[in-house]
Parts: structure tokens; C-alpha cells; sequence
């Protein structure tokens, strides 16, 4: 007896769980292999999973096993040339060979040095993220929440037929036939037992015109039965949608760069890294993110992701344009009731001296009361200059959604990053 | 020969109907061989689901476990990269005997496989000696569903992480979770259920009485063995003899019945580990007869649906290549050699007695008197069903094998510079190949010698091992983990004793207390 049976249909991901497990088991392994990760990987390529390698004798499964040393007998096929007595060198490496019978099972024992595997992109995003959030998120009011999502909600007599609900349809005519054709069958039923009465009576006792006047009646009963149709348009029902106000799921970021002459190429590539961080870190909370480029030198300007990073310009230093931008852009495509705004900003620090206290007060009035978060950060390893100085007390007065960090190279990106958005459970009582 | 080929299908596309004409002549040439098997379950899955099935060790239900976890990864890795192939080979002690197909095969593949798996496998699953006693196909499928939920509800009531720690220890030791010498009992996953709270009870009970610290007759129960109470010392000063009476090898099954502080769950936990090492205890011991047995049978009954016609020239130049593959021996020598092959070995001796039983020759009626000219396919029988690879290498490895494969033994002897070629397939040597590699096929000489000889019920309540050490094959570095492990589950000092000859070369602890090398 055989029998054959399809499983392809069946549930994928059956190991998902026992895959969690492991990860979750070498957790700290992983991140340590993630972190490097990030910062070797070049600019463009977080897009992927990674390859993690962990030590095999930190997740070795023990067994009782022999070890090396003492007098063993191996058999192995395909002698050429030796003849019984002979002297054969130790191959280099121990004990000669893994020739004798080591089971399947065992075969991970000390062979190879690592295990290697491949985290899927979500999975090394996960690790990259771990332990991150956005900070105080603050909760829009739902009364200013425009976004709506249309949604099912009950039935309705009248719809277009893309959304007619076919069950409930059906259960609608059914009752009503039953409804219709009751009183009917009722009659029917009547007639044929009175018909029956009649026939069954002695042949001189029968009346004739009663007979003709019942086989009509039952006739035009059965003909009635027949014409209840069998769906009616006041049976259909539609399924109705009504539109419910959503959370904004949508969020925006800004990213400003300074592209006066000082900013080096070097100085972009770290820029660069620190607004895909925060690209990618926005894009697992939101569903749509969408990028703006403000690059600005004495003026600013609104740009394609390719010229925003790799074309240069020379000139001095005007931060404030940007921001006025920004506020105008903002004001323009992106009204704060329906977006989250965060805005990223990198530059080394050089601004006109005039303009750094205008720039503070744009944040301060106009900027910072719409955004979720503004990040800053400055690449340079000098000390710091008027901007930062002034950035400082908007940084007291929004302590909770701006942020300032200095990064020197590319190496303080991520720790930078991390120590931006960590989870801070202290801080919010 | 002449035959009028009219061929099942050609091609290499495959779909339901053609695979079940191919089962048909199949079954119709197994059942004229006389191939014993279950009834057939055969399942065609994706590659994703191929790779669930070799993490979990060929389970079809498993309860979960990070092992499992790294299991699958290492095969995805390997398969990715196109290390490994994943067609053979899938098959479970179950009846109905359940084997699986992969979906990217070709057509040839897939008649392969359950050549194969659904009568190669499956009749020596049910005709083997082995799996006759220590697994029961009926049952095991249900053990698995209840041991997948009892763990489940183990890790909602005592937490994910308990019960994983729990299984790793276990998992170190199930290799030594069967006792060699004694049928067990049957499992049945209906009795595990039924009888499961009573167990626990009763479980627990046998350890209080174990470990209680006040002696007292013992009330309407046997008597411990080792007497804990006799005549002559009435008050039980000096105790009875040592527990337990005997060494103990079956480690698990003394874990379970007499670890002092493992909660009922946790020896319920530890009992399906036993469980199932047991249910593949069997297999660990005749990977070459069982596969040797199943690639004859698929080189035999694909031979012969080629013979009837029933298959084109093209499907069976590709069988063969594929069969070549399988059954090829790279010397010791070659980049490729990674140890004896278990098909070609099983393959070429299983081929072998049929060759002697046919056309013997005088060598082989010197060697083979009993089954030289006797009829092969009940030679072939017997020989499947009474022997473990062990005994079958002893018994039936021929010096036509040894010669074609050109085995040598070696003796490595750490005391001297060079290794020595200590016999070769010359008459001189055959007998001595022969043995080495019987013994080479030992469980018992595979995986060190551990025994249980004493728990110090009356002392500091430590558990002392014996290590029976052999040609002064030490043990390897993993010692250490699995002893913590073991100590783990016993909740005491273990000291684990290597011995060779009377005498003790070694001791290990845990907790480490300075381990000492006895030298006199």
C-alpha cells in the first residue's frame, strides 16, 4: 500500500521557532559580528542580510568523546602501494586522519574553527536596532489626525457590485423564498389533501366540477411556487466601508548638509552613514518614509539624493537658509498633522558668525514646535564654534527631541547613533 | 536482448499519476522479491520543508530547541552554497513508513528515492533484529506529538529558558540513554499520557525513599536493592552495600529514576530524551546494512524495470550516474576521502553474498562454507535481519571486498614515532582487516565506555562514573561540559574516574576541585 500525499501546501517556516532560539541563544555573539558589520560595510549596502560566523566551540553540543592519544586501529580503503610492516609518517596535524567511523552527529566536534550562517536583512536590522527607539514619541491628538483608512463596517442595501457580499446575499433571498412561498405550499398542501379527499370518495359520490376546480387550483399554486424568483435585487447586500481616522503612519526626514568648501569628501561618507542609519531606523517604525535633501552652502537648496552627496560646491557657510527651507518645505508638502517630521542635520561646524543666533531662533519658534526629533551631528575633531554653541540651549529648551552628538570619524557613527536613540527608561518618569 | 520498450514516462518531469504507476511496478517487483515492508507514506515537500526535516533529525514532529535551530542554518548554509545535494534519504521508522520527496527532482530522482527509501529502507526497518526490538514504528509518530506538547506546556509553566537548559544536559548525555543488554518496554505516546501523573507520583515516592535520611523498615514496598536494612544491623549503621548494586550504563535512565532534586516535569523531560535516544539507537548502529541493503535493492529493482522495459535508456544512463556517485569510494589518499563510505561498504558486501551465494568460487567456499551456492535472496534475508553492522562486517565481509576496496589497517600508537601498516588485503591480512573494522563499527569502541558505579546516598550525595578506558584512548576535551552538565541534573559533585586495567589514570570533577594524573 502507498500512498502519496502533497505537503508543499503545508505552513512554511517550521523551523522559524528553533531559528529564533539560536539567534536569540548567541544573541551576544551575533551583535558583536553585526556591529562590525556595520562598520566595515560600505555606504550603500545595508540593504542585505549578513554572514555571522561564531566560534564552534562556543556552540558545540558536548558528547563523551575519545580523545587524542593512545594506540588506535584505522582501517581505510585504497592502499596502493604499502605492504604489511610498513612505517607511515603521522600526517601533521592530530592523531592521522578522522578515518575511523565518526557518526554524523559528531562530525561538528573540533573540525572546523567557525559556524557560519546568514542573518536574513530583517534579522540583522533587528540586531542593528536592537535596544534603540525613537524617542518620546509624542502622541498626536486624534482630532487633528486627517489620514483616514477606509474600512468595513456592516452591511448596506445598496453598493456597487465589486463589493456585493455573495453569503449574505444568498441567506437573504433564501429567507425570503421561504417567506414568499410559504403561504403558498400552505394552500397547495390544502388542495391536494381535499383532491385526495375527493378522489378517494365511492365514483358516485364524486364530483366532477370540484375535481376540475382543485386540479386548476393546484395547477395555478405550483405555477405561483415557480415564479418566487430565486435572488431578487432587494436581497442583495453590500458590504460598506466607512472611513476611520488612522495615526499618521507616514513620517518625513530631512536631511541637511553643509557643502560649503570645508566639508571634504570624507566628512559627506560619514554624513551619509549616519542619515541612512536613520533612514533605515525610521523606515521599521513607518510604513512610508520619504526623504528630502536640503543641501546649503550661503544658500540652500532642495536636491536629488545623487547630487546631494556627490557634487561640490565652495563657498562660505549660511545654516540658517537651510532651515528657513526646511520650515518652508514643511509648511508647503508636509503639514505636521499628518506627517512625523524628523530632521537630521550634518555639517563640521562652520557657520557665519552672524547667522548661528538666527538659526536658533528659527528652531526654537518656528522649527522644533512641529518636528518628532532633531538630530544633529558634527564631524569634526576640533573644538566646537558658535553653531554648536547656540544649538546648545535648544538643545536645553527641547532636552527631549533634540539631540547634538560631535563624531570624529567613521567609527563613531554607530555607537553615536546607538547612544542617540537608546531606550531611556529612566529619563521619562 | 530484445525487449519492446514501452517506458512509464519519459523525460525528467514527474507528476502524481506517473509516480504511482512507478510505486505500482515497483511494489509488484518488491512483493515478487518477497520485500517485507510497512505500507508506504509518501510525501512530496519543498526544499524549505526538506531542510525543516533534516534539522529536526528526520522527526516528522519535533518540540523545540535551539539545537534544532543551528541544525537548520548549518543545512541552508551548505545547501546554498551547493555543498550538499538534499535528494536521498528521508525516510521514517513509522508505520506508515513515511519518506519524502523533494519537489525539484527529476523524474529519475524521485523513482530512485522510493526504490530506495519505500522498499529498501522500509523492508529493513521492519525486518532488522534491532529495529525490531528497540523501536516500535506504530507508536512513534504519536510519542512525538505528546513529547512536542508536553515540552511546549514544560516551557509555558516553568519558562523557555529552564527548559532548555534542561534538554541541553540532557541532550549531552543521550547517547547514553539505552540500556545495550535489555529489551525496553514499548512506547506508546495513549499509556505515556495516561499513565503520566500516576508516574510522576509514583517517581517521586521511589526518590523520597531513596534519599530519605531516617532509615526505617520499609513499609508494604520492596526492599531497596543493596539492602538498606538487613538483620544483622538492625539500626542500618553501616548501610547495605553500594548504590546501585551494579554499575548502571543507561546514564539517562539512572538520572531519571534516582537524581535527588529534579522536579517530576524535569524527569518526565528527561524520559522523552531517553525516549527518543533510544528510537535511534538502532539506526547508529547499522548505517551500513541499512543503507548498503537499500541501495542494493534500488540498483536491483531499477535494474530490473529497465529489463522489463519499463524505463528509456536516458532514465537509466542518469540512475547510473547517480548510483555511481553514491556508492564511490575515495581512497585514504584522495582530497575527497572522508572516511569509509557506508553505501559503497553495504553495497559492495550486500552485492558480494549474492555473488557467492550464485557462483561461488573455492576461495569463497572456503570462507562462505554455509552460504556458498545457497539460495541469495534468503541469505540476503537473513543476512538483513539477525546482524548489526558490527557482526555483519565480521560475518560477511569477504576477501573479494577487502581486495576490490583495497583496505589496509593502520595502527596509530601514540608510544611510537611512526604509524604502522599492520595488515593489507593479502591472505595474510584479511582476517585482521576484517576484525579491525568489525570493531571499528562498535558502538562500544565508537563512543567511550561510561558507567555509573556509585551515589553516595549516605555521604555528600556525589555520583562517581567509571570510565573504562581501552589501548589508553583517553577522553577528549568535551569532558568537562558534558560532566557540568551531568552535574546539572544530579544537583551534586560528580567525579568521573578513567580506568584502564584496574588501573586509574585519570579523575575529573565538576565542580572542579584539581584534577590530579595518577602516576605510580
Amino acid at each position: 500500500m502507498t500512498y502519496f500525499i502533497d505537503r508543499r501546501p503545508n505552513a512554511k517556516h517550521k523551523s522559524a521557532v528553533n531559528r529564533q532560539r539560536f539567534l536569540e541563544r548567541y544573541r551576544k555573539h551575533i551583535k558583536r559580528s553585526v556591529e562590525e558589520a556595520v562598520n566595515r560595510r560600505s555606504i550603500t549596502d545595508m540593504e542585505r542580510g549578513e554572514k555571522i560566523s561564531i566560534p564552534t566551540k562556543d556552540i558545540s553540543e558536548p558528547v563523551f568523546q575519545h580523545g587524542a592519544g593512545g594506540a588506535r586501529n584505522i582501517v581505510a580503503p585504497g592502499n596502493k602501494e604499502f605492504l604489511e610492516g610498513d612505517k607511515i609518517r603521522r600526517p601533521s596535524g592530530q592523531g592521522g586522519g578522522d578515518g575511523s567511523g565518526e557518526g554524523g552527529a559528531s562530525n561538528q566536534g573540533e573540525g572546523t574553527d567557525e559556524f557560519a550562517f546568514t542573518l536574513s536583512r530583517e534579522e540583522f536590522l533587528e540586531f542593528v536596532f536592537d535596544g534603540l527607539e525613537l524617542p518620546n514619541l509624542q502622541r498626536k491628538p486624534l482630532k487633528s489626525l486627517e489620514e483616514v483608512k477606509m474600512v468595513r463596517a456592516g452591511l448596506a442595501r445598496d453598493g456597487v457590485p465589486s463589493r456585493i457580499s455573495i453569503t449574505r446575499s444568498m441567506r437573504e433571498a433564501y429567507a425570503r423564498r421561504i417567506a414568499m412561498r410559504a403561504p403558498i405550499k400552505r394552500a397547495l398542501k390544502e388542495a391536494q389533501e381535499a383532491l385526495a379527499a375527493e378522489e378517494s370518495k365511492d365514483p358516485v359520490l364524486r364530483n366532477p366540477a370540484r375535481i376540475a376546480e382543485l386540479k386548476t387550483e393546484i395547477e395555478r399554486l405550483e405555477k405561483r411556487i415557480e415564479a418566487v424568483p430565486f435572488i431578487d435585487t432587494y436581497d442583495l447586500r453590500y458590504h460598506q466601508l466607512v472611513a476611520q481616522p488612522q495615526p499618521s503612519s507616514q513620517a518625513v526626514m530631512f536631511c541637511v548638509m553643509d557643502v560649503s568648501g570645508s566639508m571634504t569628501q570624507n566628512h559627506k561618507d560619514i554624513a551619509k552613514r549616519f542619515f541612512l542609519l536613520l533612514y533605515l531606523f525610521l523606515e521599521k517604525h513607518y510604513e512610508k518614509v520619504e526623504l528630502v535633501f536640503v543641501r546649503h552652502h550661503t544658500a540652500a537648496r532642495e536636491v536629488s539624493e545623487e547630487e546631494f552627496f556627490y557634487s561640490r560646491e565652495t563657498g562660505g557657510t549660511i545654516v540658517s537658509s537651510a532651515l528657513t527651507l526646511v520650515n518652508k518645505i514643511i509648511e508647503k508638502r508636509y503639514p505636521a498633522e499628518q506627517w512625523n517630521l524628523y530632521v537630521a542635520q550634518a555639517s563640521d561646524g562652520d557657520n557665519w558668525d552672524d547667522d548661528s543666533n538666527i538659526c536658533r531662533d528659527l528652531l526654537i519658534k518656528q522649527l522644533m514646535p512641529q518636528l518628532q526629533y532633531y538630530a544633529y551631528v558634527e564631524i569634526t575633531p576640533h573644538d566646537h564654534q558658535s553653531l554648536w554653541h547656540e544649538y546648545e540651549t535648544v538643545a536645553e529648551e527641547f532636552s527631549e527631541r533634540f539631540a547634538m552628538r560631535q563624531i570624529v570619524d567613521a567609527g563613531d557613527i554607530y555607537p553615536v547613533f546607538r547612544e542617540l536613540f537608546k531606550r531611556r527608561l529612566s529619563q521619562e518618569r | 536482448m530484445s525487449v519492446t520498450r514501452k517506458p512509464i514516462a519519459t523525460g525528467s518531469d514527474w507528476n502524481f499519476s506517473v509516480l504511482e504507476r512507478f510505486d505500482e511496478e515497483l511494489a509488484r517487483l518488491a512483493d515478487e522479491y518477497r520485500l517485507d515492508t510497512y505500507p508506504n507514506q509518501i510525501e512530496v515537500i519543498t526544499t524549505e520543508q526538506m531542510m525543516d526535516a533534516y534539522a529536526s533529525v528526520g522527526m516528522p514532529v519535533g518540540y523545540h530547541h535551539w539545537s534544532f535551530g543551528k541544525q537548520f542554518l548549518a543545512v541552508e548554509q551548505a545547501y546554498k552554497r551547493g555543498q550538499m545535494g538534499l535528494a536521498y534519504e528521508l525516510v521514517i521508522n513509522s508505520n506508515p513508513c513515511i519518506a519524502y520527496l523533494m519537489e525539484e527532482n527529476t523524474l529519475m530522482m524521485q523513482v530512485l528515492v522510493i526504490a530506495h527509501a519505500c522498499y529498501g529502507h522500509n523492508s529493513f526497518f521492519k525486518g532488522n533484529y534491532l529495529f525490531r526490538a528497540w523501536t516500535d514504528a506504530d507508536s512513534i509518530v504519536d510519542y512525538l506529538v505528546f513529547a512536542r506538547k508536553y515540552i511546549a506546556q514544560c516551557e509555558e509553566r516553568h519558562g523557555v529558558h529552564a527548559v532548555e537548559q534542561l534538554l541541553d544536559a540532557c541532550h549531552a548525555l543521550q547517547n547514553y540513554g539505552v540500556d545495550r543488554y535489555k529489551r525496553p518496554s514499548p512506547i506508546s505516546a495513549e499509556e505515556e499520557v495516561r499513565r503520566q501523573d500516576e508516574r510522576e507520583a509514583y517517581l517521586q515516592t521511589q526518590v523520597n525513599m531513596l534519599w530519605r535520611t531516617i532509615p526505617e523498615p520499609p513499609s508494604g514496598t520492596e526492599p531497596l536493592p543493596g539492602s538498606l536494612h538487613s538483620d544483622d544491623d538492625p539500626l542500618d549503621l553501616h548501610g547495605g552495600g553500594k548504590y546501585p548494586p551494579e554499575p548502571q550504563e543507561n546514564l539517562l535512565y539512572f538520572i531519571e529514576k534516582n537524581a535527588p532534586l529534579l522536579a517530576p516535569w524535569q524527569r518526565e523531560i528527561v524520559r522523552i530524551v531517553r525516549k527518543l535516544a533510544q528510537y535511534f539507537y538502532p539506526q547508529r548502529q547499522t548505517q551500513v546494512m541499512n543503507e548498503g541493503w537499500a541501495c542494493f535493492w534500488h540498483y536491483t529493482l531499477m535494474n530490473r524495470l529497465y529489463d522489463e522495459g519499463k524505463v528509456d535508456e536516458g532514465l537509466m544512463l542518469e540512475f547510473l550516474q547517480s548510483h555511481a556517485a553514491v556508492i564511490n569510494q575515495p581512497g585514504f589518499d584522495s582530497p575527497h576521502y572522508s572516511g569509509l563510505n557506508p553505501y559503497a561498504l553495504g553495497f559492495a558486501i550486500f552485492i558480494d553474498i549474492k555473488r557467492i551465494c550464485e557462483s561461488p568460487t573455492d576461495e569463497d567456499r572456503e570462507w562462505f562454507p554455509d552460504i556458498a551456492g545457497s539460495p541469495w535472496r534468503d541469505t540476503l534475508e537473513f543476512a538483513m535481519r539477525n546482524f548489526k553492522d558490527e557482526s555483519f562486517i565480521q560475518q560477511f565481509l569477504s576477501p573479494k571486498v577487502i581486495r576490490d576496496l583495497k583496505l589496509f589497517l593502520i595502527v596509530d600508537d601514540d608510544q611510537s614515532d611512526m604509524m604502522e601498516v599492520a595488515a593489507i588485503h593479502d591472505e595474510r591480512g584479511y582476517k585482521r582487516v576484517r576484525n579491525a573494522l568489525s570493531s571499528q563499527y562498535a558502538l562500544s569502541v565508537r563512543e567511550p565506555n561510561i558507567q555509573v558505579v556509585e551515589a553516595a546516598i549516605r555521604g555528600d550525595r556525589s555520583l562517581t562514573l567509571h570510565h573504562v578506558q581501552d589501548n589508553r584512548r583517553p577522553l577528549g576535551r568535551s569532558v568537562y561540559p558534558v560532566i557540568r552538565h551531568l552535574q546539572q541534573l544530579w544537583g551534586f559533585p560528580v567525579h568521573l574516574v578513567s580506568m584502564e586495567e584496574g588501573r586509574v589514570t585519570r579523575r575529573y570533577h565538576w565542580p572542579v576541585e584539581g584534577e590530579s594524573k595518577e602516576e605510580d
